[in-house]
C-alpha cells in the first residue's frame, strides 16, 4: 500500500492545526513554517503560541506576544495565550460582565478552579481557538500546541467537561467546539517528530492516543531533522576502502594534513544516518497509510529565526507539491 | 613537610556520594530520562548501597532503556544477572520505578481519608477520577508526593529521580505549594459553604450565581461534595506539602540539569538553573547531552577538509579506487565535516557562554545509536561519572 501523498482535504483548506510533538523536535519552527504558508497561500493565519514562551514569535522576529493578536506578516497575526485573558473575554462575551476594574479577585477564583480542576486551563485554551475559527475572525488558525501528551487532554476537554456537567451554559458551549474539533474537514493533528527512536515511538503512542481518546483526526506527520543520505551502496564499499590505513596517508600526504578526522567524521554521519532510517522506517510501517509523511531535511546552519522558518516552509512546500 | 595533596576534581561520582536525592530535570527530548538512568546505573555499579531510580515521564521511556517492559510503580529491582550481560559488577543495588499517577492518587487518598466511608466516596467521584486520572498536570504533585514518600521509608540510599515534562519545567517544584495553598483557600470554603450549611453568605453570592450560569448547578453540586470530602484530609495535605517543599531545599538533595547544546533546549536548561539558584535550592551537576566529538572542531582538521574539498580530483588520481566514484565521494566526505564542525563549534559557542556553571559541569557524546539497554547505558554513565 503506498502512502498517500497528501490528505483528501488539502492541508490549506482546514481551519484549525494543531501542531504537536515531543520537547525538541522543532515543533515551533514547523508551526511557524506552516503559518508562512498558508499566509503564501492568500489566507489570514493566525499562529498561536500555547507555551507562551515566545517562541513563535521569535520564528517570525517579532517582539514578544500576547494575548491580543499582533500581525507580524503579511497574512500572518500571533498570539500567546493565556488562560486568564481568556476567561475575562469569555465572562465578557458570554455573559457580558465586565472583567476590566478588579481583577484580583477574578484572579485568584481562577487560580483556585484551575488547580481544582486542571480541566478548566485546557478548555479555555480549546474554547479560545474554537471560538476565533467558528467567527471567522481567521481563515485558517494554526496552534503551537503542548508536547504530545498534553495536547490530548485540550483536544479531549470539551467531551471531558461534556461528561461532567450535564447542564448550564458551558454544556452548550463545549457542543460546538466538539463539532469543530471532530471534523477533520475543518480541524487537523499534525504531529512533529525526528528520525529517532523516542520521538518516533512517541508519536505512534500520540497518534493511537489520538484516535482513542479524541474525536480529532490526525491529517499529517512532519519528520523534522532528516539527515541527508551520503553515500550509495556502492559509494559505501568506495568509502571502507579509503578508511584503510594506506590509503588515508595517501590523502593525508596529497592534502598536507591528517585527513582521519574527517573520513572519521563521515562515518560518524554514516551511521547517524542509518540509526535514523530505521527509525523512518518504524515510522512509515505503523503509521495509517492515509496519513502524509512530510520530510524536512536537517538543517545545519544556525536554528532559528525568519530564516529557518523560511527554509523549513521551502522542505514542506516540496514535500507537499504546493 | 607533606605537600596537600590537590582537592579531588569535581565529578558526579562525587557529587552524588554525599546526597541521598538526585532530581534530573531540564527541557523535554534531551535525553533526560537516559541520564537519570544512567546515573543510577553508575552509582549502584561504584557507591554500592541501594539506589533508585525514580521515572515519572508518562512515556515508559526508561523501561526501554532498562530492557525492562512493564515497570510499574512499585520498585523492582534490576536483577544482577543483567549487570551480568553488561559486562559489569555492581557493588550495590539498583531499583526502578514507574510512576502511576491514578494509582499514586488512590494510595494517597487511602492514607490521607479519615475513615473508610470518606475514602470511599472520593475514590468514587466523577470529579476525582477525572482529575486524578485524566489531566496531566496532576503528574506533578503526585510525582513530589510519592519521592518524598519513598524516601521516606530509608530503603534506598540514592534516589534519582526523573522529573514529569511538564509546559514550564519548574511546575513540579511548585506543585506540592499550590496543593497546600489550596487547601488554605478562602474561595474553597465559599464555595463549600453553601451547600454544607445551606446558608449562602453575603460574600459568596455573586462568586456563585456566576458559578450557578457558567457551570450549571448539578456540577457545582458534584465540585462541592467533593471539595467537602477533601476537606477531611487538609491537614494531612498541607502538612505532607510542607514536608515536601523542605525535602527538596536539603543538603542531602541535588539537582542535575540535563540538556543538549542545541540553543532552544539550552537556553531553557539556563533559565532553570537560574531559577534553581534563586530558590536556594542546590545546583549540582550540568550535563550535556549528545554533544559532538572534539575532532570536529579541530581547525587542522577543518583545513584539511577544505583542501579535500577544493581538490578531490587531484585526490582520487592519487588513489587505486575507482576514480569516477572516487572524486564525489572525497568531495561529499569533505562537505559532511564542514557541516558537522559547524554545528560542533556552534556547539562548543553555546558551552562557553553557560552563564550558570555549577561545580559539575559533564557531557555525554552523540551516540550514534539509541540506548536501549544496560550496557547503553554503562557506556553513557561512563563519559559523564568521572
Amino acid at each position: 500500500m503506498t502512502r498517500a501523498s497528501e490528505a483528501p482535504v488539502g492541508l490549506f483548506h482546514r481551519e484549525l492545526l494543531f501542531v504537536t510533538g515531543k520537547g525538541g523536535v522543532g515543533k515551533t519552527t514547523v508551526a511557524a513554517a506552516l503559518a508562512q504558508l498558508g499566509a503564501e497561500q492568500g489566507k489570514r493565519v493566525l499562529a498561536c503560541d500555547i507555551d507562551a514562551t515566545g517562541g513563535l514569535g521569535a520564528m517570525f522576529e517579532s517582539g514578544p506576544t500576547r494575548f491580543t493578536p499582533s500581525q507580524v506578516a503579511p497574512g500572518i497575526w500571533v498570539m500567546s495565550m493565556d488562560t486568564e485573558a481568556s476567561l475575562r473575554e469569555y465572562l465578557k462575551v458570554n455573559l457580558r460582565i465586565p472583567v476590566t476594574g478588579r481583577i484580583g479577585p477574578l484572579a485568584r477564583a481562577f487560580d483556585f478552579v484551575a488547580t481544582a480542576a486542571p480541566g478548566v486551563r485546557e478548555i479555555l485554551t480549546v474554547g479560545k481557538l474554537c471560538w476565533e475559527v467558528r467567527e471567522r475572525h481567521f481563515d485558517l488558525v494554526v496552534v503551537d500546541a503542548p508536547a504530545s501528551g498534553h495536547v490530548v487532554g485540550q483536544l479531549g476537554a470539551p467531551q471531558a467537561i461534556n461528561d461532567l456537567v450535564k447542564v448550564g451554559q458551558i454544556r452548550s458551549q463545549t457542543d460546538w467546539m466538539i463539532e469543530i474539533l471532530s471534523n477533520p474537514e475543518r480541524t487537523g493533528v499534525v504531529p512533529v517528530t525526528t528520525p529517532e527512536e523516542m520521538p518516533v515511538s512517541e508519536t505512534l503512542e500520540l497518534t493511537d492516543r489520538i484516535a482513542r481518546e479524541t474525536s480529532a483526526s490526525v491529517v499529517a506527520v512532519v519528520v523534522n531533522r532528516v539527515l541527508p543520505e551520503l553515500f550509495t551502496t556502492r559509494e559505501e564499499e568506495v568509502f571502507e576502502q579509503l578508511r584503510t590505513p594506506s590509503r588515508t596517508a595517501v590523502i593525508s600526504a596529497v592534502l598536507g594534513g591528517d585527513a582521519s578526522p574527517v573520513l572519521e567524521a563521515a562515518r560518524l554521519a554514516v551511521s547517524m544516518r542509518r540509526a535514523r532510517a530505521l527509525h523512518l522506517q518504524r515510522l512509515e510501517a505503523r503509521l495509517d497509510p492515509a496519513v502524509p509523511m512530510l520530510l524536512v531535511p536537517y538543517l545545519f546552519t544556525r536554528v532559528g529565526g525568519l530564516r529557518s522558518t523560511r527554509q523549513v516552509a521551502s522542505a514542506l512546500v516540496d514535500e507537499l507539491g504546493l | 613537610m607533606t605537600i596537600p595533596s590537590p582537592p579531588p576534581r569535581p565529578s558526579l561520582d562525587r557529587l552524588l556520594a554525599s546526597k541521598e536525592i538526585a532530581i534530573t530535570c531540564g527541557p523535554g527530548g534531551v535525553g533526560k530520562t537516559t541520564v537519570a538512568a544512567a546515573t543510577a546505573v553508575m552509582a549502584a555499579c561504584h557507591h554500592g548501597g541501594k539506589v533508585l531510580v525514580l521515572t515519572v515521564d508518562p512515556a515508559r521511556r526508561l523501561a526501554d532503556a532498562l530492557g525492562l517492559a512493564g515497570i510499574g510503580n512499585a520498585e523492582r529491582r534490576i536483577l544482577p544477572e543483567w549487570f551480568k550481560e553488561a559486562g559489569v559488577t555492581p557493588r550495590g543495588e539498583l531499583w526502578a520505578a514507574m510512576l502511576d499517577t491514578q494509582a499514586s492518587w488512590d494510595a494517597l487518598i487511602e492514607r490521607h481519608a479519615p475513615d473508610v466511608r470518606t475514602r470511599e466516596e472520593i475514590l468514587r467521584n466523577p470529579l476525582y477520577r477525572n482529575i486524578s486520572g485524566r489531566f496531566v498536570q496532576s503528574h506533578d504533585y503526585i510525582a513530589m508526593e510519592r519521592l518524598f514518600e519513598i524516601h521516606s521509608t530509608g530503603a534506598y540510599d540514592l534516589i534519582v529521580v526523573d522529573t514529569p515534562p511538564s509546559r514550564h519545567a519548574l511546575d513540579f517544584l511548585d506543585a506540592p505549594r499550590r496543593m497546600a495553598e489550596f487547601f488554605s483557600s478562602r474561595l474553597l470554603r465559599w464555595l463549600i459553604v453553601p451547600y454544607r450549611s445551606k446558608v449562602i453568605t453575603m460574600a459568596s453570592r455573586p462568586f456563585q450565581q456566576v458559578a450557578d450560569r457558567v457551570l450549571g448547578t448539578q456540577f457545582l453540586t458534584d465540585i462541592s461534595e467533593f471539595f467537602i470530602l477533601f476537606q477531611s484530609m487538609h491537614a494531612g495535605f498541607i502538612e505532607r506539602a510542607e514536608a515536601v517543599v523542605r525535602l527538596l531545599g536539603e543538603r542531602r538533595t541535588t539537582f542535575v540539569v540535563v540538556s543538549t547544546l542545541e540553543s532552544t533546549p539550552l537556553a531553557e536548561a539556563e533559565l532553570f538553573s537560574e531559577e534553581l539558584l534563586r530558590r536556594h535550592l542546590h545546583l549540582g551537576a550540568v550535563v550535556l547531552n549528545r554533544t559532538l566529538p572534539d575532532y570536529l572542531r579541530d581547525p587542522e582538521a577543518l583545513a584539511t577538509a577544505s583542501a579535500l574539498e577544493d581538490r578531490a580530483e587531484e585526490v582520487a588520481t592519487r588513489l587505486d579506487t575507482d576514480p569516477a566514484l572516487t572524486a564525489p565521494l572525497l568531495r561529499e566526505v569533505a562537505e559532511s565535516f564542514i557541516n558537522f564542525s559547524l554545528v560542533a563549534r556552534r556547539e562548543a559557542e553555546q558551552r562557553d557562554e553557560l552563564a550558570q556553571t555549577p561545580e559539575v559541569v559533564a557531557s555525554a557524546p552523540a551516540f550514534a545509536h539509541d540506548i536501549a539497554s544496560l550496557s547503553g547505558l554503562f557506556a553513557l554513565g561512563e563519559t559523564i561519572w568521572h
